[in-house]
């Protein structure tokens, strides 16, 4: 184990390893920009770039004033959804690390929802791997929000997750290489 | 056969539970699982056409044979990030 972790509880050592996630307590990108940049630095070429993405809980949607968001996700399919998104951004671009850590739970307005770290020798791919991650987990994640506003509650429905859906995949792409 | 039923979020609200156990004749599919449900819970008929499934914590299609012990998870639109 790394010096850095020691002491640490066997939860929040795992945490701070395991590069795909979902979790009830609250996020924290650093240790998953440490565990991209770190997984690339033994490579042949060694990271160029690690960009992030924090995604939070906004105040507001179509027109509603949401007061909390409840995370609920099917975890382990979830889990190896974020490996799919990660192998896929790397056969796009080669040498590019993913790590995805998302949130589950009741959430406050401004909170953390979803971490995402990518590292590559190129900035370009960096950024482009991070926009994908995000565009392929609201795809196919097994995640569902709960939006709790004033006045009511409604369960938020986005995309039908299929993973062999390629025109989806091709959607994800071409956003993340605006 | 025996199988498991996972249901999430509008799904599980309106079938009031999580888990569920059925009994199929063997043979039959996740879809045929799903009208079963939907027959019983006639407020998911509407996801007939936007629902995913899952079985043993894959992703699978609707019309993949189901086996003894599988555990199967109806999964509605989803909205993760």
């Amino acid at each position: 184990m790394a010096p850095s972790t020691a002491g640490r509880s066997p939860i929040l050592s795992y945490m701070a390893t395991a590069p795909f996630v979902v979790t009830e307590a609250p996020l924290d990108l650093t240790p998953l920009v440490d565990l991209v940049a770190g997984r690339l630095a033994s490579a042949p070429a060694s990271a160029g770039a690690v960009t992030s993405f924090l995604g939070t809980v906004r105040n507001e949607n179509q027109g509603r004033r949401v007061e909390r968001l409840e995370y609920e996700a099917y975890s382990p399919l979830a889990v190896k959804a974020f490996e799919r998104i990660a192998a896929e951004a790397s056969e796009r671009w080669p040498e590019t690390v993913l790590a995805v850590h998302h949130r589950v739970g009741v959430l406050a307005i401004g909170e953390a929802s979803v971490a995402i770290a990518a590292a590559s020798p190129h900035r370009a791919h960096a950024f482009a791997a991070c926009r994908y991650a995000i565009e392929r987990i609201k795809q196919i994640a097994p995640i569902w929000k709960h939006e709790f506003f004033e006045g009511g509650d409604v369960w938020i429905e986005g995309a039908t997750a299929d993973p062999d859906d390629e025109a989806a995949r091709q959607t994800a792409l071409d956003r993340a290489c605006a | 056969m025996r199988v498991t039923v996972r249901l999430f979020a509008r799904l599980r609200d309106i079938a009031g539970a999580s888990d569920l156990e059925r009994e199929l004749s063997g043979g039959a599919t996740a879809r045929a699982l799903w009208e079963a449900l939907a027959s019983e819970f006639p407020e998911l008929a509407p996801y007939r056409a936007t629902v995913s499934v899952a079985v043993n914590e894959e992703y699978a299609r609707m019309d993949a044979p189901l086996t003894d012990g599988d555990d199967i998870a109806f999964l509605p639109p989803v909205s993760g990030g």
